[in-house]
């Protein structure tokens, strides 16, 4: 009962310690990240801007299963539509 | 006096300002609702927004805003005795300081948790709003200014602390990585981390560090500053979970240790003040107390800072509206707290009055180095500690505080050149190296420009400094008042706050243009004068928007 009793104050304390951490840098964090992810989203359209991308063979594979974070990406860059002809989105 | 009898009535003062002025404030003033959506529930999106436990909340806001300025501010203003500095943090915190916190998250928080400085623009107008981003650089510019002086004469004074200082930002970086790839969990890396500041600081006298006197023509206080400005200028750039925030949690913590230990010390050894009640004796050239208290210790009795926290981030996490009591109000107490110990250790941390004296020989003196130095013979005698242990924990407590205010500082004030940048169309500005550059210039030419090729006159511009933060609160306070006025409820408890600030601000501005204009420092001259064309406009902006809303409430009651 009394080391139940710890073990959930000290879980409760980890818990409050992990807000402390990461509460203040929440959004630098995600905005970090989201950067990260805009240049990985291009080096995968790369080739259909004309960018020669020697990994294309690759990251063509990709292409269906960033297909959702697409549009979300090309209105971030400033684009109303899809830049691509061949490659329509909304 | 007995240490003890001060801090209790400090401390009880505060303590029933929040019981009971806080209550009535929160109650019958903001009539703070708690089944108001908040924004943190409203735009719920993870990142920015997003509900907080009201004690996490308290300890993000009270830790972003205590720095090293409740501590400078009133180890320079004891000059006059410490019942001046005493009365003016507890008033301070009880009337003014927690008012304008809790008000400040208050007025974003019924307004979509925007930041103050865009509210100046809806609430009061839009010229305001350009003043408020001058004031703000100004802030900033002086707050890296100064404490990049203040640091390096601690590293000097005190060369056992500069091993664990830079050993502190090694030790950062690596709990940064550990918690970043999630190699040990955050309890275990924590007490780690601890382990291994604390173990520097008592190795910190084995090995102090100390600069040649003079490199390259330059002085050792020049060198720190040159180094300080570099190192920020790094740390400002480089993604924030690698260093800033894991340093920012290890202040934290440090935060609640060292004020445990100085409170803890002082209710054991119980110390006497040596220094005088009123000192009747000020050394010459010392100001008069009245206005410039006022402005000397700005945090610890009221901030402008506080409302950029309170409504930067604070807001945008709060879960019940009537949490802003305790966040805010409770977070200024944690700040007059800071500063009662900062009395403490400087008036009752010296053996004789002539030693006191000795340290206190003119305007601008003491300062961080006297609390170092008190505060460390009150952890001797309170707690056992070894004198030169005590003093590196201290420095390293107070530099790591500077620090971390000068980083954000240039961080934000990048921030604003970008933006600048992109209004007046330059390019390069728009860049993050340049503009740091910049930012890095403009603070190293205050604080050489202010006190010659040493860069020992960086704290000259101290008062100077308070006024520019008091402006800041006069700001915000303006805001709250503008709008309690248009929700027609009494505007007396922000009002009466904002005429005394503005008073005493616009008076200490001119005692010190004149002091400035006689000792031919036209650098000091023109930036005082700066401040002053803001102060007024500030006063003059206050008057006529409460005088219009004024009168547009007497037009509608008819």
């Amino acid at each position: 009962m009394r080391i139940q009793a710890i073990k959930g104050w000290l879980a409760q304390a980890s818990q409050f310690a992990n807000e402390y951490y990461n509460a203040p840098y929440r959004a630098a964090v995600a905005r970090a990240k989201r950067e990260q992810e805009d240049l990985f989203m291009l080096y995968v359209y790369s080739e259909m801007m004309g960018i020669p991308n020697p990994a294309s063979y690759y990251t063509l594979e990709l292409q269906p299963l960033l297909l959702e974070q697409f549009h979300e990406w090309h209105l971030r860059m400033g684009m109303e539509h899809s830049p691509f002809d061949e490659f329509r989105c909304c | 006096m007995n240490a003890i009898l001060l801090m209790l009535l400090g401390l009880g003062g505060m303590f029933l300002g929040y019981v009971f002025y806080s209550k009535f404030v929160a109650e019958k003033i903001y009539k703070l609702d708690p089944n108001f959506r908040t924004p943190a529930h409203e735009f719920e999106d993870g990142v920015d927004f997003v509900p907080t436990n009201k004690y996490v909340l308290w300890g993000h806001h009270f830790t972003s805003v205590a720095g090293a300025a409740p501590i400078i501010g009133p180890a320079i203003a004891v000059i006059w005795g410490w019942v001046p500095a005493f009365l003016w943090v507890i008033f301070g915190t009880i009337f003014f300081a927690g008012v304008h916190d809790a008000g400040a998250i208050w007025a974003s928080n019924r307004n979509r948790a925007r930041s103050i400085g865009a509210l100046t623009g809806d609430v009061v107008g839009k010229r305001s709003q350009s003043l408020f981003m001058i004031v703000i650089f100004l802030v900033l510019l002086m707050v890296n200014a100064v404490f990049a002086t203040a640091i390096s004469g601690l590293l000097i004074n005190f060369p056992s602390s500069v091993v664990p200082v830079w050993g502190a930002i090694f030790v950062a970086l690596i709990i940064g990585q550990f918690i970043f790839r999630k190699w040990l969990n955050l309890g275990t890396v924590s007490i780690l981390g601890v382990i291994a500041l604390y173990a520097l600081i008592v190795a910190g006298p084995e090995a102090p560090l100390a600069l040649p006197e003079t490199i390259m023509g330059l002085s050792d206080n020049a060198t720190w500053i040159l180094i300080l400005f570099l190192y920020a200028a790094i740390a400002s750039l480089l993604p924030v979970w690698m260093l800033l925030q894991p340093r920012d949690y290890i202040n934290g913590l440090q935060l609640f240790i060292g004020l445990i230990l100085i409170y803890g010390a002082v209710l054991i050894s119980g110390p006497e003040l040596v220094a005088p009640a009123f000192n009747s004796d000020t050394p010459e050239g010392t100001p008069s107390l009245i206005p410039l208290l006022f402005v000397t210790i700005a945090c610890g009795a009221i901030s402008g800072f506080h409302g950029l926290v309170a409504s930067g981030t604070t807001s945008k996490q709060l879960d019940k509206e009537t949490d802003a009591r305790f966040v805010g109000y409770f977070g200024a107490i944690g700040e007059g707290s800071l500063s009662l110990a900062t009395i403490i250790a400087v008036t009752a941390g010296f053996a004789t009055l002539a030693d006191w004296q000795a340290v206190y020989h003119s305007f601008g003196q003491g300062g961080v180095t006297a609390f170092v130095s008190g505060g460390a013979r009150i952890l001797q005698e309170g707690l056992g500690f070894n004198v030169g242990i005590a003093e590196t924990l201290l420095t390293v407590m107070a530099v790591l505080f500077a620090g971390t205010t000068m980083d954000t500082g240039l961080r934000l004030q990048r921030y604003i050149f970008q933006e600048w940048g992109s209004i007046y169309n330059i390019q390069w500005m728009e860049k993050a190296a340049p503009a740091t550059l910049l930012a890095v210039g403009s603070c190293l030419l205050l604080a050489f420009g202010a006190g010659g090729a040493d860069g020992s006159g960086g704290l000259a511009i101290w008062p100077l400094f308070g006024t520019t933060n008091q402006l800041l609160a006069g700001l915000t306070l303006l805001v709250i008042t503008t709008m309690l006025v248009k929700l027609k409820r009494p505007m007396y408890v922000t009002l009466l706050p904002l005429i005394f600030l503005l008073i005493m601000t616009i008076f200490a501005l001119i005692i010190q243009l004149k002091g400035f204009y006689e000792a031919s420092d036209w650098f000091l001259f023109s930036l005082d004068l700066l401040v002053l064309i803001a102060a007024i406009w500030i006063a003059l902006e206050a008057g006529s928007t409460l005088n219009r809303l004024r009168k547009e409430n007497a037009n509608s009651s008819h």
